[in-house]
Order: structure tokens, then C-alpha cells, then sequence
């Protein structure tokens, strides 16, 4: 048969779909959870925004928060790029490819966690140019979409160009791709950066309005990406029969940038405590909310306190010699850190940033079932995604290496 | 495909069946689960998801559109009302003024916006939030907002916070469709019509003038303003944001705010502040003037004074 791009697609779709009944059972369980989020999402539509625990006074809730962890993923996930490329490690090629499919996958997730967030889905078009009025440069929202949509494509260029080229059999020409991936390092940065500016930018939220959110985004971006991406292969090694030649040299390389990333991360965010208890302004109520609660009320507290004991034990167990050959630390480490991150990002930063208002009041939140199980759904369908991506291009990647994948 | 001798890959026969069943069995669950959305009434039309931004209508259009709101309004509400489009008075700037010394907390401007405004009584939204503050300082930290007692109290001052319709605006900078906009009369509207309800301008305005519609507004027909205007109080859809406009159904046609109307202690002026002979630009230039969160550069045009 003759190889082309359709048959190259129709590959793909076999690969997705074939497997094994453990494999049949991921997948549909990953279809229950998102029919639920679904059906609970069609509920929010038809009665309206109040379903979820939002108020007027904490308008931005577990919808926004996961966004801002999701969009740390895609941004982290390629960050891959810099030890494959820019040091120019081959090892690390391999595992490139992994990094930009949950760079995919999480964009999908990113889109729909703000889809969900919006009262008016039905007219969410308006946010685009031409068909929409788009407030650029103005809005930092404008540039979130730009952002967003653009690493989106530059990464399913990358890989689908890579692997198409691999399923020709053929070497990749590097003027093809090679500016492209440079592009996409810089546009992984630009994502969390502007991503935080959403909400840096904004006076009437002293908690938010400091200059150091948007390196420790990015700091956490890179450990949550590389975190995740170990953990896929890891479970990828045990239910498939694959031996990645390059696993163990590409362990070492992610747990490095783990470890330097995780302790930037602490130290940045230990530089915003200082300040903010130290100069005992008027302005760190949210802080002081958040770390000790503010009369009488102490939704968060529990949330913040876990997740610095998380990422501490993760930094602990990365730090100690003796626990380096270890894969399985390492393993548990990198579980303890991405949930860690995932409760600095959502309770511990978007959240008391609503808490206490402008104006001084104290309105509590927390999700309801609604908001979780939509959440969830969105979450099982980048999973899905992720999934689905892995399972078609494995067999290409794992093919007799006599041309290098990139 | 045929040459493919791995037991796990399908052949593309059996993927096709497989697909089209699978297929055919998430269509008909997906679809069982979207029941919900035959409840959901926006009150929409498929054609009026398609109307233009406000400012891209042309008298035509929006007098049609004017008429088809009227309707709608009977049709979901059971109120006859009439809908303007009131435009800004040539060379006017608003501006609006209070006076703590005399403000004695009693929520009369509160109610009257409401009745005024065509809030939803449930969810209950207000425009004006009343802060019982401690004398002696402006801690907002300590302010009560629910309080509920006879006012006023002999140790406390109270603070009415409603839109400052700031000269710089942060709630229209972060929109991303440009549903709010600042008109010429300094007066920031919203295109009930064209927001999204993505809820930026709640995160970025420093008064908390901003509201969400979570649910259908829900008021009795005989409790609804039947004198509307179409980026004013007429009644909202749901999932928009809605804000104070210093009421401009009446002060574009030369009445006071409800607000004002409605204060028994007369602690509320309003006016011009081009004209020099307005009482705002007598107070602004002959009292001791309070600009709150003048440090954010917002320059609201809602200022507190003292005798």
C-alpha cells in the first residue's frame, strides 16, 4: 500500500483504537467520567452559574484554578525541549515527543476549563477577532487566547510533522521543525507568563498584584510538566511490554530539572511570605487569610499548609543521596509535588485572592459536587486525549531505530 | 492492513464496525445526558446569538432589537415596558458626591436602586453596599456589611460603595470582548447582549460594583420598572455582568439617580461636573473631598466629602 498522509492518519486511527481489554477499560472508564462532567455541565447551562459555589464576591473558583495548573502543565511539558535541543542531549529526544502530546492535551483542557467558566458559552465566539470584537492589547484574556491557540498548533506541527516523517521512513529535514521547536520554548514561557499577568496585572487584588507570580508559575511549571511526564512513562512501562532505551538517561535529566525547579519554587514562594508578613500592611489580608485565617474564618488553611508539606517532603527525598537510585522515590516524590502544586495553584492562589473583597468582606469558598464532577470530566477527556495521542504514535516511536526519530 | 499479523491491531473491517457501534452508543448516551439543556431558556432566538456589539448597530437595527426586547419581556416576565436607547447629553460628564457626615446608614438608596433597576429579587442584587465602619478610621477590614439594627449607631460612620465610574476604568481594560465600555458621559455601560459572563471585570474593580446574573433575574411583573433603557436597568439575561449606571434611563433625560431621590438625609448630590454651577463641582472645589482607593489611579468620578 501506498504511504501518504491518509493512510498515516488512518494508522494513527487504528493505533488509538486497538488494545488490549485492560486497555478498552481505561478508555471507558475515562468515557464514564466525561459523560458525567457532561451531563452536570448541561445542568449548569440550564439553571444557571449558581450551581457552582461561586459568589459575586469570589467570582473565579475550581474552574479558573485548574485552568492555571492545566496551562502549567502544557507549559512545563515542553520545557523538555531545552535539555533535548539547546544542550543537545539525544537521549531526551524521545521523551520530546511525549512532552508536546500533554502539551496538547492539556491546551484541550485549558480551553474547556475556561469554556465551563464562562455564563454565556453560547457567545464565547465574541472573543475572537472578526467574528468577535477582540480587545488586544488591552485585555491580558485576548492575549491568553493568542497564547493558548498558537502553542496549540506549533505543537501539533511539530509532531505531526516528526512522526509523519518517521512513518515515511524518512530522516526529518531540521529546517522543517527545527524553528519551531526553538519557538516553542519561548512560546511555553510566554504561555505561564501571560498567564499569570491575567492575574498580576490587577490593583484590586493586592494578593495577586506581585511581581514574583509570574517566575514562580513558571518555576512550578517545571516541575509539574517533567512530574507528570515521569509519571505517564513510568505507567506506560508497566502496562505495555516497551523498553525505552532512553528511560534511565532521561530519569536522571528530569529528576535535575525537578529538583532545581522545586526549590526555586519554594524559595520563591517563601520570598512572597516574607514580604508579606514582614511589612504587615493592611494589604496582606489575604495572606494572612490564607496561611492562618482571618476572624474566625479558615477554609483555606488546611489546603496551604498540605500542599508546603508536600512540596517540602518532595524536595526532602530529592535532596537526600541515598534515595537517588531510587526510582521508586522518585516516583512518590513526583506524585506528592504535582498534587502539592495543584493545591498552591487553586486554593492556595486564585482563591484567596477574592478573600476578603476590596471591601473588606469575608465570603468562604468551596466547590460544590457540580463544579468537581465537571472538573473531573474535563480532566478524564485530556487524559483521554493524552491517552489516545500516546497509543497511536507508540508503535512509531518504538519501531527499529535506524532513523532517529528527530 | 491485511499483512498486519499483530493479534492486538483490528483490521480495518472490524474497526469500522467497532467505530460505528461505539460510535452510535456514545451519541445516544451523550445525547441522554444533554437532556437538561431542554429546561434552559435564554429567551434567545438561533438568529439573536448573531446580533451585533451595541456600538456596531445602526438606528435601524436597534430600534428592532428595542422592539423585540419589549417583547421578550412580556413573553418571560408578563410586564408591558418600553426600552430606549438613551444616548449621552452633548458635553455632560457625570459626577456624584456623599456626604459621610450626614450619611446615616439606612439603606433607603439601596432598596430604591433596586426597584429603580430591575435587580433580581432572588438572587437578591444590589448596586450599593452600606459599610458600618468604626469612627476614627477607614479599616474596612472591620467594616460590617450585613449589619442589621437600628441605625445609626453612636460609635460608627457608614460608607455607601456603588460604581465609582472611574476615568480609567480597570473593568473595561481587562474585557475581552469589549462589552463594557466607557460612554462620553463617563458613564461605564455593559452590552448585556454581547458579554460572555467570564466575570474579569469582577476580579480587576477595586469598589466590588460589579454583579453576575447566576441565575434568571427573578422579579414579579408588578415589581418591574416598566421605563427601561437598553444599557440600563432593563432586566438582564442570565450569566451577564450588570453594574450601576447612575440610573441613565433617568439622568440622560435630566432626572436625579433613585439613589439620590430616595436619601432622607440628603447626603447625595449629583451632577455635572463640567458645569461650573453644579452642586459636585461646588463641593469638589470648596470641602474636604475623600477620593477612595485614589492610590489604584482609577479617577473615580464618585467622591466622599465632609462638612
Amino acid at each position: 500500500m501506498k504511504k501518504n498522509i491518509f493512510s498515516f492518519i488512518s494508522e494513527l486511527f487504528l493505533n488509538m483504537f486497538s488494545g488490549s481489554k485492560k486497555y478498552r477499560f481505561w478508555l471507558l472508564s475515562l468515557g464514564a467520567l466525561i459523560l458525567i462532567g457532561f451531563h452536570f455541565y448541561c445542568r449548569q447551562l440550564a439553571t444557571g452559574m449558581g450551581v457552582t459555589g461561586m459568589t459575586d464576591q469570589v467570582s473565579w473558583g475550581f474552574y479558573i484554578s485548574n485552568f492555571t495548573f492545566v496551562v502549567g502543565l502544557a507549559a512545563g511539558a515542553v520545557m523538555l525541549v531545552i535539555p533535548a535541543y539547546i544542550y543537545d542531549k539525544k537521549s531526551m529526544h524521545e521523551i520530546v515527543i511525549f512532552g508536546e502530546l500533554l502539551a496538547i492535551a492539556s491546551v484541550v483542557m485549558c480551553l474547556l476549563l475556561v469554556m465551563v467558566d464562562l455564563g454565556r458559552p453560547d457567545r464565547f465566539f465574541h472573543m475572537f477577532p472578526i467574528i468577535g470584537l477582540f480587545n488586544w492589547p488591552s485585555s491580558i484574556l485576548t492575549w491568553d487566547t493568542i497564547v493558548l491557540t498558537g502553542y496549540f498548533l506549533l505543537n501539533i506541527y511539530i509532531v505531526f510533522y516528526l512522526l509523519y516523517m518517521r512513518y515515511l521512513g524518512k530522516t526529518p529535514e531540521k529546517k522543517y521543525y527545527i524553528w519551531a521547536v526553538y519557538i516553542s520554548v519561548l512560546w511555553a514561557v510566554a504561555l505561564h507568563t501571560v498567564t499569570a499577568f491575567l492575574y498580576n496585572g490587577l490593583g484590586a487584588r493586592p494578593f495577586w498584584n506581585s511581581a514574583i507570580i509570574a517566575p514562580r508559575f513558571v518555576a512550578s511549571a517545571c516541575v509539574a510538566g517533567p512530574a507528570v511526564i515521569f509519571l505517564s512513562l513510568k505507567l506506560l512501562g508497566k502496562y505495555t511490554r516497551l523498553e525505552f532505551f532512553f528511560f534511565e538517561n532521561a530519569t536522571r535529566v528530569l529528576r535535575n530539572i525537578i529538583t532545581i525547579a522545586l526549590s526555586i519554587n519554594v524559595f520563591f514562594l517563601l520570598s512572597e511570605v516574607f514580604t508579606e508578613f514582614y511589612t504587615q500592611g493592611m494589604h496582606t489580608a489575604s495572606v494572612h487569610y490564607l496561611f492562618f485565617g482571618l476572624n474566625g474564618h479558615f477554609a483555606l488553611t488546611p489546603f496551604i499548609w498540605l500542599s508546603i508539606i508536600l512540596n517540602t517532603t518532595a524536595l526532602i527525598m530529592l535532596y537526600i543521596p541515598k534515595l537517588h537510585g531510587s526510582d521508586r522515590a522518585f516516583t512518590i516524590a513526583c506524585g506528592l509535588t504535582i498534587t502539592g502544586i495543584w493545591l498552591e495553584k487553586g486554593m492556595g492562589f486564585i482563591v484567596p485572592g477574592f478573600i476578603p473583597t476590596p471591601l473588606g468582606e469575608i465570603v468562604e469558598y468551596f466547590p460544590t459536587l457540580t463544579e468537581f464532577l465537571i472538573t473531573l470530566g474535563i480532566l478524564a477527556f485530556g487524559l483521554l486525549v493524552f491517552t489516545l495521542s500516546i497509543k497511536a504514535v507508540l508503535p512509531l516511536v518504538q519501531t527499529p531505530r535506524n532513523i532517529k526519530i528527530l | 492492513m491485511s499483512n498486519n499479523k499483530s493479534k492486538d491491531k483490528l483490521s480495518r473491517r472490524t474497526f469500522v464496525k467497532k467505530a460505528a457501534f461505539y460510535g452510535a452508543a456514545g451519541v445516544g448516551l451523550f445525547g441522554l445526558a444533554a437532556t437538561p439543556l431542554l429546561k434552559r431558556d435564554t429567551g434567545d432566538s438561533f438568529k439573536d446569538l448573531f446580533q451585533k456589539h451595541y456600538k456596531k448597530l445602526d438606528e435601524e437595527k436597534l430600534k428592532i432589537i428595542l422592539k423585540k426586547l419589549e417583547e421578550k419581556t412580556k413573553k418571560q416576565y408578563g410586564a408591558d415596558v418600553r426600552i430606549d436607547a438613551d444616548k449621552p447629553i452633548k458635553d455632560v460628564v457625570f459626577g456624584y458626591a456623599l456626604n459621610l457626615d450626614v450619611c446615616i446608614g439606612c439603606r433607603k438608596c439601596v432598596q430604591a436602586c433596586v426597584e429603580e433597576n430591575n435587580q433580581s429579587r432572588d438572587p437578591a442584587i444590589e448596586y450599593i453596599r452600606v459599610l458600618e465602619l468604626d469612627k476614627g478610621g477607614f479599616n474596612l477590614e472591620h467594616a460590617e456589611h450585613n449589619y442589621d439594627h437600628e441605625v445609626p449607631l453612636e460609635d460608627k460612620f457608614y460608607l455607601p460603595v456603588q460604581c465609582h465610574q472611574c476615568e480609567n476604568p480597570p473593568c473595561v481594560r481587562v474585557c475581552p470582548t469589549k462589552a463594557t465600555w466607557q460612554e462620553k458621559d463617563g458613564i461605564t455601560v455593559v452590552d448585556y447582549n454581547w458579554c460572555i459572563g467570564c466575570r474579569y471585570c469582577q476580579a480587576a474593580c477595586p469598589y466590588d460594583a460589579r454583579k453576575f446574573n447566576f441565575f434568571k433575574p427573578k422579579i414579579k411583573a408588578e415589581e418591574i420598572n416598566p421605563r427601561q433603557s437598553y444599557l440600563g436597568n432593563r432586566i438582564r439575561p442570565a450569566g451577564v455582568i450588570e453594574k450601576c449606571t447612575f440610573c441613565i434611563q433617568r439622568t440622560r433625560k435630566g432626572l436625579m439617580p433613585a439613589c439620590l431621590e430616595a436619601c432622607p438625609t440628603g447626603a447625595r448630590k449629583f451632577g455635572d461636573l463640567t458645569d461650573q454651577q453644579s452642586s459636585v463641582r461646588y463641593i469638589l472645589e470648596n470641602k474636604n473631598v475623600y477620593v477612595f482607593k485614589e492610590e489604584l489611579g482609577t479617577i473615580p468620578r464618585f467622591f466622599y466629602y465632609f462638612d
